[in-house]
């Protein structure tokens, strides 16, 4: 497991049925892209996160492949509707199979 | 100013690494979009791409992607070493088609964005960003 990965988001503690909410989540994690030396001039191993999912009560919000070209600590801005009160879900994949999640219940009402 | 034969070759041999290297670069974006949308036309309404016009850093430029009606929207960078950036999937519970993240550009180059929609047409919408100072480390 890479060190030092913490995951926050950012969600509307409630919501109206219904209601389209804005989701921010960012996940510290150095996104290493295979592309950098060392100082003797050796490739650093790439090391990335590389997919991101948001389910809410088990139904699919987004699902993002990941590729190097994102940058460290990447951060995502979507949008989910909330059709009740529930759990949203979300789970980063890493390269080394380490997995990262984090949820957050949201009130309906 | 004279050129030697040394001069005259090692220019040469410069310009034709140099026609090269956008050459090759283009060609694993064709294959990318290629493998994304199967060959198919791409209309250019119905996506919209906000990238800034001068990023300072290269590191992390912030990008937004909307399209209307669209499952899936893929974004890549040419200039990149690796012309992937990220290909976002829309699931039933999404509120809206957009998302926004941050990525990394080697130097100046198009960022090209290109949406699935649900009717199974495709959109593509690219926008060139200058890059001060390139992302990719080395």
């Amino acid at each position: 497991m890479a060190s030092g990965v913490k995951p926050r988001v950012k969600v509307p503690k409630s919501a109206e049925a219904g209601e389209v909410v804005t989701i921010k989540t960012l996940i510290s994690h150095k996104m290493e892209s295979g592309q950098r030396k060392d100082k003797d001039g050796n490739v650093i191993p790439r090391s990335i996160i590389n997919r991101f999912t948001c389910d809410f009560n088990g139904q699919n919000v987004i699902d993002v492949d990941l590729f190097p070209a994102i940058s460290t600590n990447p951060y995502f801005e979507f949008e989910a509707t909330i059709p009740e009160a529930g759990d949203m879900k979300f789970t980063w994949y890493d390269d080394d199979g380490s997995v990262y999640e984090e949820s957050k219940s949201i009130t309906v009402g | 100013m004279e050129f030697t034969r040394r001069d005259t070759l090692a220019m040469g041999l410069g310009a034709a690494v140099l026609s090269m290297v956008p050459f090759r670069a283009s060609a694993a974006v064709d294959a990318a979009v290629e493998a994304f949308t199967g060959g198919a036309e791409m209309a250019t309404t119905g996506i919209e791409l906000t990238a800034p016009e001068i990023a300072e850093n290269g590191n992390t430029v912030p990008i937004a992607v909307n399209a209307p009606g669209a499952t899936a929207i893929m974004v890549v960078a040419a200039g990149n070493p690796t012309p992937g950036v990220a290909t976002f999937k829309f699931g039933p519970l999404s509120g809206s088609q957009s998302a926004s993240t941050r990525i990394r550009l080697a130097g100046t180059q198009d960022v090209v964005a290109i949406a699935k929609m649900a009717d199974g047409s495709f959109a593509r919408a690219a926008s060139t960003v200058k890059v001060t100072i390139g992302g990719c480390g080395g």
